[in-house]
């Protein structure tokens, strides 16, 4: 499916975001080899037509709600490399200075609302930044990501009731890539499709995309989106994915069959894209110049990241509370 | 001046807020026509609205997770969770991402919500629906914990806890609910972090919390008939903690006592006797006593539960014993 809307300059954008998501994704997986990202990581490899079609179907004071899995979500808001691989590497020029990591990347300015890494958490927390945005009448919209996995949780549930009674302007997005962590999605849940199947119970429509077509994806946003805006409350859609890597850090994800896992390879995201671009009027050289383009910003961000200072003690006591301190007593 | 019940100061607190700001709002389960299961927000709903004063179904976390994600947005709410033992189930949202979400984003976010909650026992609920939980809100770092004790400082905490930038669990009393007192008209702002000296002494110096104020200060009275003169300090606010005065009054008397409602393992008086022992040690004149709830589920008999919390009669007597001991 190839989208209606976008014109071939958008479309060779959206083909950008997603070489910089995975481009800077493999690197940041490199870097955890070499032990530059300390801690975990995880990451969207595979899945980046999700948060490149949301991204661009956004306006800039929109809301993102993302997941420990969320390099992706907050790259493709416009947020720099240099302080992403930064904060995952623990350096005081990381977006968060080093104090929340790889599970936490936020940055209030680009709409990234938090990454939240307790499953399901992130979802009544979107529901309140749409409800302040229903009653502000600033027709914001949020837009909250979330796995498979999470569909099973308590949270979510009460999230999609609540946002539904009070038709708030929040799209929920699940990225079904069939796993939660080592466990098939399909054998520890009531239904197939763990969203879409839970969509009427909510009063909402089910709503199933391919998501690795970025095309498709964008489009079914950009309806979600504006049904949200004009005050016509939430959706939920289900984007059918898969990651390519494991879990989390060096998992070598083993437990999942090797046909399936080259099955979908052959579905990957970008190479379908650079394809269809091409029978669409594109020439090579323009996309061979992004991602050459790409690969020397991951490569400037890294050295970046890399001369980025540790943080100090300096660090450790500030900002829990909003006068920048941490004093509990007098 | 006008006589007020604890539960009527409630709403009149977050009136005189709401009032002053449009960005206050409230929600929770059955606060608006109904007026709250313990009549906490009577007369809100009709000054101020159903978008302002909102019903929530039976979710605790989407109760809280709303509250947090409009106050990360501009937003003032005051979000009810009913019975504070039911923290439980939305403790996630408070601990680890309303508390941590500051420190975690290096200070991108700022929370103002307050989260009242009914706590304590007294009523004869049982378990389930008793238990006094300030500890467990206080021991978590990025939580400001308020218990006001009488309906003045409900008023005055209420609209400090509202304009502060940062997350504060406000829990009231249930036990107090129905106590009353004149309280002046007009405008009445309080300060976080401060603690009240209620009654001065020479001998022994009380330190009480919420539902336990007004027992200590009857337990003072008896103990000054049988020529045992105490000071009574209301702590109304765990976090920050007013040091200061506690510690001063400690000093004063060389005695503490702590009363306090919650089971006793890491109760607030836990932390306070460990900062005494530090920091004033060779002030004190005898040992550091807590009277607490002993560490058990609260029974549900009148007679069972009365055992169980602080009694003016169980104050009397372990001051008593103590200080002649
Ligand atoms: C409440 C809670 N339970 C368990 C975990 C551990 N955990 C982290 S990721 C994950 C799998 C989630 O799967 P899914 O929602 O499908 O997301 P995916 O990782 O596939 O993107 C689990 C169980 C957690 N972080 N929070
Ligand atoms: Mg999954």
């Amino acid at each position: 499916m190839s989208s209606a809307t976008l014109d071939l300059n958008a479309k060779l954008e959206l083909y950008r975001v997603q070489v910089a998501l995975r481009q800077f994704e493999k690197r940041a997986y490199d870097l955890f080899l070499e032990n530059y990202v300390k801690g975990t990581s995880h990451l969207s490899l595979g899945q980046e037509a999700i948060a490149a079609g949301f991204a661009a179907a956004m306006r800039p004071d929109d809301y993102t709600f993302a997941t420990y899995r969320g390099h992706a979500h907050t790259l493709a808001r416009g947020v720099p490399m240099t302080p992403v691989l930064a904060e995952l590497m623990g350096r005081t020029n990381g977006l968060m200075a080093g104090k929340g990591g790889s599970m936490h990347l936020t940055s209030v300015e680009h709409g990234v609302m938090g990454s939240y890494a307790i499953i399901g958490a992130h979802l009544p927390i979107a529901c309140g930044a749409a409800w302040s945005a229903q009653y502000r009448g600033t027709d914001q919209v949020a837009v909250c990501f979330f796995g498979d996995g999470s569909t099973n949780i308590g949270a979510f549930h009460e999230a999609l009731n609540f946002a539904a009674i009070w038709k708030l302007p929040v799209v929920f997005v699940c990225e079904n890539n069939l796993w939660m962590e080592y466990t098939r999605t399909t054998e520890i849940t009531a239904v197939p499709n763990p969203a879409a199947d839970r969509a009427s119970a909510y009063g909402l429509e089910s709503i199933i995309v391919d998501g690795n077509d970025v095309d498709a994806v964008y489009d079914v946003a950009v309806t979600a989106i504006a049904r949200a805006r004009a005050g016509e409350g939430p959706s939920m859609i289900e984007a059918l994915t898969y990651r390519h890597g494991g879990h989390s850090r060096a998992d070598p994800g083993k437990y999942r069959p090797d046909e399936e896992v080259a099955e979908w390879l052959k579905k990957d995201p970008i190479p379908m894209y650079h394809a269809r671009l091409l029978a669409e009027g594109a020439t090579e050289e323009q996309l061979v110049e992004i991602e050459l383009s790409v690969a020397a910003e991951v490569e400037r961000a890294t050295e970046e990241a890399k001369a980025g200072p540790t943080p100090g003690a300096d660090l450790l006591m500030k900002d829990v509370w909003a006068d920048g301190g941490s004093a509990w007593r007098n | 001046m006008a006589q007020l019940t604890f539960r009527e100061a409630i709403a009149r607190g977050i009136a005189q807020e709401m009032r002053r700001d449009e960005t206050v709002l409230a929600i929770g389960e059955d606060i608006g026509a109904a007026g709250g299961v313990f009549k906490g927000t009577v007369g809100l709903f009709e000054e101020f609205g159903p978008v302002r004063v909102r019903d929530t179904p039976i979710s605790e976390q989407a109760i809280l997770g709303a509250a947090m994600g409009a106050a990360m947005t501009g937003l003032r709410p005051i979000a009810e969770i009913m019975f504070s033992d039911f923290f439980a189930v939305c403790w996630d949202i408070v601990v680890n991402e309303i508390a941590k979400s500051r420190y975690m984003t290096n200070g991108q976010m700022t929370f103002p919500l307050v989260i009242r909650s009914g706590n304590g026992g007294g009523l004869r609920f049982g378990a389930q629906h008793s238990q006094s939980v300030e500890n467990w809100a206080m021991m978590v770092p990025g939580l400001k914990v308020v218990v006001p004790s009488n309906a003045l400082d409900v008023i005055g905490l209420m609209a400090a806890a509202v304009r502060d930038p940062d997350p504060v669990i406000f829990l009231e009393a249930k036990a107090l609910y129905a106590s009353k007192m004149e309280v002046p008209d007009g405008e009445i702002v309080d300060t976080l972090g401060t603690a009240k000296v209620l009654r001065q002494g020479a001998d022994a110096t009380l330190v009480a919390l919420g539902a336990m104020v007004p027992k200590a200060l009857k337990a003072a009275e008896e103990l000054a008939g049988a020529g045992i003169d105490c000071t009574v300090v209301d702590v109304r606010s765990l976090v920050p903690l007013d040091t200061t005065t506690i510690l001063r009054e400690v000093s004063a008397t060389g005695r503490l006592f702590t009363v306090e409602e919650n089971p006793r393992l890491c109760g607030w008086g836990g932390e306070l006797s460990s900062i005494v022992s530090e920091e004033i040690f060779y002030d004190l004149d005898g040992p550091i006593v807590r009277i607490t709830t002993p560490h058990i589920p609260l029974p549900a008999a009148d007679a069972l539960e009365d055992m169980a919390i602080p009694s003016v009669e169980r104050i009397v007597a372990t001051v008593t014993q103590s200080m002649n001991g």
